[in-house]
């Protein structure tokens, strides 16, 4: 178990350096650098060469990835190049809007898909079955973007009960916090629910036609009974996954929803990072979101050894 | 108009009149007072007509309001000579001022220099107003604009308005409230450029631009760069009772649907760039309006000079007959814009030359141009981007027209990132964005100049040049009136550049936001509405 952990990290570190190599060289591939993108319309050669000077872009490409890298190991994040304020506060300022939106919408969702999703199993083949499935599917096929506009206009503009913008900043009172977060968790529902709705069904009926669980049916287990204790521990591993991949991307791809609601969180920043090519801001995020999803992709299978007696003591 | 004309009388008088009008004076009253200073009749009428009105709109003091510009990002910046953006000259003109600031005919008017004079329009010397003070409570010295304007020649700066600041030889102090400025060659309109945004006055020494300590109205309370500027009043300000409003929150909503969305919901009270396609929207609904600027802003075509198939003058022609105008103008603008000349000086300008005949939408003629060029049926990429707004659908307008005279259009449609470095120019046929610039000369000289690094279409007129620097040295109006003129038409016949329409720049805004005007330099009032608008909540 233990040794597990110790092998995941080790190996997460890896993937973090692969990660942060080749979002160097992506970002170099792209046209234009941060001096070009600052300068836009108004970029002189001389202008030019004088910023890539002062950002230090001047020098060749693995000696600026060295540097980053050296002062990564040293929990120097580096400065930005666009506005020179250091990432580290960049980020500070912008993470934990990201993860009250990831925590609130995981609060809501969470539970929800794990209901519907079991008694959907329990109950499958049913009209409520059918129902569930059809909704969850039409509702993943319409893009969020939609669900979004569609939802302000209802909500926001037409019937004026939310805000069309979101500032966490704004927030004094609970009241405000709904006013606030309603649309934008409303509209990553949307997103997220299905799939983890489908994973717990699909993953909770190959457990109930098990045999075990009709010996447990047989000797008189009420269906309840049988789904929560039996069934349940057994088919967590999937579940633990699907939702650990929903909430990864609550945090590093909500940048549709970011962008309609106005809310400042970390994707909005990394993709204002690429648009300026401001690599420091751009390998930060991206160190973050790989290490989040590696946090949340390891727990699940945490959880799922924790849930399952045979691989617990196996 | 009315508001134009009320401000030519000169805050002393404007005052008096108000004063007048507000003590419950008679229209006779007020006739004999302005025309004992010998004003004619029909002047004096008009004049209290805007009084009378200006005094109904009393500005109410107080209020908070919610503010969207167009783009927000890590970028956003409080140094005036990184502006790049709409949204930096909106915020940057909460906390700072220029020396001097342009009304809506672009006339440079006293701002933080209360007067100016020159010799030979080439040695200037601008005298500051006592008694101005930073928000920190320093004064304003010759020190601090000494400094201010200097930077920008410094290229370790990256000033955006290096290719204006390099004219100016020598900036010198020569009194605690006095400046010195020594061009290289003669500038008649040096109070104008002094006017633009990137030569906001800044304390001397500053290297800090984490949070601005400027002159200006509002003092800067919150900074977060790609979230949100938070202005409160500044209760020292230079200029009385101004401003009308305690804060401003401004905000950045790149999406447009989205910043609709917001002004309709109540969350924002005013944004800048409306598209025309939702002006009926905002209309319709209970207690919004949308208000519309003029202005000198283009998306122009742009055939480079140099390369085929620009380099056939028969071509050029053949191109510029085939914009169907109107239909850009309806289709597109929604009637929000005027019909463009293939010149780049527009109708608000003070310059405008309205005898130069219209170039008509003629398929004949483009026909007739197009073979004698001999270009034939090879298919030719027009380059546009959603950078250059609008040019998509121009382009696909224009292939339209193309194809019924046996031209081959390709409309090569690139992604707005990076355009601007690496297409904007670098194609034989291609779009361009030219914002409004305050004066006809930094428009010439920055796009039309022979040797001009945004030469778009490598137009090179020697004669034109001359022009263009005798017109600069003139002091008489009516002489550079002429000269601009004549270059309009050297740049209507000769250049590659390509100007179907002027588009108008659209705010929408709460109905109780009252006080908005037009200055062309921008929409939201030439991005300085914050010192001009009240809360009538």
């Amino acid at each position: 178990m233990l040794r597990l952990v110790a092998a995941r990290i080790a190996l997460g570190l890896v993937s973090l350096l692969l990660v942060s190599l080749a979002i160097f060289a992506i970002t170099s591939l792209l046209p234009g650098d941060a001096a070009q993108e600052q300068l836009g319309q108004a970029a002189t050669r001389e202008t030019v060469e004088a910023l890539r000077r002062n950002l230090g872009l001047d020098q060749p490409g693995h000696v600026r990835y060295l540097r980053w890298i050296g002062g990564l190991l040293q929990g120097d994040f580096g400065r930005s190049l666009v506005n020179d304020m250091p990432v580290a506060q960049l980020i500070g300022s912008r993470l934990p809007n990201s993860l009250m939106l990831a925590a609130a919408t995981a609060a809501v969702s969470v539970p929800l898909a794990l209901a519907i999703g079991t008694t959907a199993a329990m109950w499958r083949g049913t009209a409520y079955d059918r129902a569930v499935s059809m909704l969850t599917l039409s509702v993943v096929s319409v893009p969020e973007f939609l669900v979004a506009t569609a939802a302000v206009i209802v909500f926001a503009v037409q019937l004026r009960w939310v805000s069309a913008l979101s500032a966490a900043a704004d927030i004094t009172s609970v009241g405000q916090f709904f006013r606030v977060f309603a649309l934008p968790v409303f509209s990553l529902c949307c997103v997220i629910i299905a799939q983890m709705v489908r994973m717990t069904r699909a993953a909770l009926i190959d457990q109930l036609r098990a045999p075990y669980v009709e010996m447990a049916v047989l000797k008189g287990v009420g269906p309840w009974r049988v789904v929560l204790t039996h069934a349940l521990p057994n088919a967590i591993g999937p579940i633990a996954n699907a939702v650990a991949l929903s909430l990864s991307y609550l945090l590093g791809g909500v940048i549709i929803v970011e962008t309609i609601f106005n809310y400042p969180g970390v994707a909005k920043l990394m993709v204002d990072g690429v648009a300026q090519r401001d690599l420091p801001v751009v390998q930060a995020c991206a160190m973050l979101f790989c290490a989040a999803y590696l946090v949340l992709v390891t727990t699940a299978d945490v959880v799922a050894i924790l849930a399952n007696p045979r691989l617990r003591h196996g | 108009m009315t508001d134009r004309k009320f401000e030519e009388l000169g805050s002393a008088e404007e005052s008096r009149v108000l004063d007048a009008v507000r003590r419950g004076a008679t229209r006779r009253d007020l006739m004999a007072m302005l025309g004992a200073g010998g004003m004619a009749a029909a002047t004096a009428g008009s004049i209290i007509g805007a009084a009378t009105q200006a005094v109904a709109q009393e500005p109410k003091r107080g209020g908070r309001i919610r503010v969207s510009g167009t783009s927000t990002s890590t970028a956003d910046t409080l140094d005036p000579a990184k502006q790049s953006l709409s949204t930096d000259y909106a915020r940057c003109n909460m906390f700072y001022n220029p020396l001097t600031t342009l009304d809506g005919s672009l006339t440079p008017r006293p701002a933080l220099a209360e007067s100016w004079d020159n010799q030979a329009a080439t040695v200037w010397t601008f005298k500051l107003r006592d008694g101005v003070t930073f928000h920190d409570g320093k004064p304003l010295t010759a020190e601090d604009v000494v400094f201010s304007l200097s930077r920008h020649k410094d290229p370790a700066t990256a000033s955006r308005a290096r290719s204006l600041a390099t004219q100016m030889k020598e900036i010198v102090a020569t009194g605690p409230r006095e400046v010195r400025i020594t061009l290289e060659a003669p500038n008649a309109d040096l109070p104008v450029v002094l006017g633009t945004f990137h030569f906001h006055i800044i304390k001397a020494g500053t290297s800090d631009f984490s949070t601005a300590i400027g002159t200006g109205p509002f003092l800067c309370k919150e900074f977060q760069p790609g979230v949100r500027s938070i202005a409160t009043r500044n209760p020292n300000y230079w200029q009385n009772n101004k401003p009308y409003l305690d804060e401003v929150e401004f905000i950045g909503i790149p999406d447009e649907q989205a910043r609709v969305n917001a002004l309709l919901s109540g969350d924002v009270q005013l944004i800048g760039g409306v598209d025309p396609r939702s002006v009926r929207r905002i209309q319709q609904t209970q207690g919004f309006s949308v208000f519309e600027t003029k202005s000198g802003y283009y998306t122009n075509l742009i055939m480079r000079l140099d390369q085929s198939p620009g380099s056939n003058p028969d071509f050029v022609l053949a191109m510029k007959h085939l914009f169907d105008r109107a239909q850009m103008r309806t289709a597109i603008l929604r009637n929000y814009g005027v019909i463009g000349n293939d010149q780049p000086i527009d109708p608000t300008n003070r310059f405008y030359f309205a005898g130069l005949p219209q170039r008509p939408f003629d398929l004949d003629k483009a026909k007739f141009h197009f073979q004698r060029s001999g270009v034939g049926s090879t298919a030719l990429p027009v380059v546009c981007s959603p950078a250059a707004p609008n040019s998509i659908d121009m382009a696909q307008v224009m292939q339209q027209s193309a194809q019924r005279i046996g031209m081959n259009l390709e409309v090569r449609r690139v992604p707005a990132d990076g355009y601007w470095s690496n297409h904007w120019f670098k194609h034989p046929i291609g779009f361009g964005a030219i914002n409004p610039r305050p004066s006809a000369d930094i428009l010439l000289t920055l796009f039309f100049k022979s040797d001009a690094a945004w030469n778009e279409s490598a137009w090179r007129n020697p004669q034109f040049d001359q022009l263009l620097a005798a017109a600069r040295a003139e002091t008489d109006d009516a002489k550079r009136r002429q000269m601009y003129a004549d270059m309009q038409v050297m740049i209507h016949n000769g250049s590659g550049i390509g100007i179907p329409v002027f588009q108008s720049l659209l705010d929408g805004h709460s109905a109780k936001l009252k006080g908005l005007g037009a200055i062309p330099v921008g929409s939201l009032m030439g991005y300085d509405f914050a010192q001009h608008v009240w809360w009538e909540g």
